[in-house]
């Protein structure tokens, strides 16, 4: 009996694992025909960072139509600066419509420069707990990220939302100017799951044929 | 008045701060007409005394809150190789000498100024090559500096999310 109970459980185990690989196969390669544009308003989560990651994000941020609205950022709860440079962009950027809706949440920070990469995985895993509630409660069309560690787990809770068939979130991520020849970690790991991946050097859209390269664009 | 504009960025290079505050580099700048030498030297440990340059219209400052300005006023601006003060002094549109770091291991900020470097956007040193450089260098070998076009980014969107 206790073999039935081994082998019926691990078939179980071997069929759920392969029913979620199967759908964040078809999550990741359906996203080109996501158009959540043609509904009028596109609602979008934007992940900051600290430092150089803030100014390039918002640089492209400036560009956006207020059809981009409402727009949720996510900041690192360790990080000062980011909310103050956040607020005073959303007042001065005529292009999005002032009265649209910004609201700014702050989450556990996934991994600071130079951690060790033991309590790494420690903090990306907290950062995990927290994401997972923040992205089914705000369910965002579009999560937009460029580099710094939060965005990882944050995307991971949009594949899991279309894993479960409750929505697509499409995951767009820019790589940051500084890399030339190499992804950095976070680029390597969206590189998988991005829906929209750009970089901003022919050297790397060599190297990564999925990536979209349309000049620099900060 | 024709200026130079050293920024070390957020962190220290006190290396830097002492070449480029030594009697033979502030001959080289003279040399090639540059009177006042302004320097940001973030949480560095040297902070040269104006009283002791009296052949240079000498300011110092740690830290301020825009350097927008200073990078406006200056002819030839010296950076640390950052990202952010390689972008921003290029986009001023001033001539850009970085200094690498060479007792810092090789990060990733590097490769950008490497690249800006083999695209003629920018000068390239390391501190002891500093005074040589600034003997030697020709910045009319730069080429200028195209900002970058957030605005592709903005149409790609629109089209591939089907907005109107």
């Amino acid at each position: 009996m206790p073999v039935m109970f081994v082998l019926f459980g691990g078939v179980f185990v071997f069929v759920a694992c392969m029913v979620f690989m199967i759908r964040l196969y078809i999550v990741v390669r359906n996203g080109k025909y996501c158009k959540p544009g043609n509904k009028g308003l596109i609602t979008l989560l934007v992940v900051a960072g600290s430092g150089g990651h803030t100014t390039e994000i918002l640089r492209l941020m400036k560009t956006l139509s207020s059809a981009y609205s409402p727009r949720f950022y996510v900041i690192a709860d360790t990080d000062r600066m980011s909310e103050e440079r956040i607020r005073t962009f959303e007042k001065s950027n005529h292009l999005l419509d002032s009265d649209t809706q910004f609201t700014i949440h702050r989450i556990a920070r996934s991994r600071e420069v130079h951690q060790s990469w033991a309590s790494s995985v420690f903090s990306t895993l907290n950062a995990q707990f927290y994401s997972i509630p923040l992205i089914f409660r705000l369910r965002p069309d579009v999560v937009l990220c460029n580099g710094p560690g939060t965005c990882v787990p944050l995307c991971v809770a949009g594949l899991l939302l279309g894993i479960l068939g409750i929505k697509k979130v499409l995951i767009v991520f820019i790589e940051s100017i500084c890399r030339v020849e190499s992804l950095s970690l976070t680029g390597r790991i969206l590189y998988h799951f991005a829906d929209y991946f750009f970089v901003q050097w022919v050297s790397l859209r060599n190297n990564y044929p999925k990536s979209i390269f349309l000049g620099r664009l900060v | 008045m024709k200026t130079v504009f050293v920024t070390v960025g957020t962190t220290s290079f006190d290396d830097l701060i002492e070449e480029i505050t030594s009697a033979e580099a502030l001959k080289a700048l003279k040399y090639r007409g540059y009177e006042r030498l302004v320097l940001q030297v973030g949480r560095g440990s040297v902070l040269p005394d104006p009283q002791n340059f009296p052949h240079v219209t000498l300011e110092v400052f740690r830290f301020k809150d825009s350097i927008a300005k200073d990078m406006e006023q200056a002819d030839l601006i010296i950076s640390h190789a950052g990202a952010g003060s390689c972008l921003e002094a290029l986009g001023a549109g001033k001539a850009l000498l970085v200094v690498v770091n060479d007792k810092l291991m090789d990060n990733h900020q590097l490769e950008l100024a490497r690249q800006l470097h083999t695209d003629s956007h920018l000068l390239y040193c390391t501190c002891p090559t500093l005074t040589e450089t600034l003997r030697s260098m020709d910045l009319s070998v730069l080429q200028p500096f195209v900002p970058g076009q957030p605005k592709k980014f903005a149409n790609f969107m629109d089209k591939a999310l089907g907005l109107q």
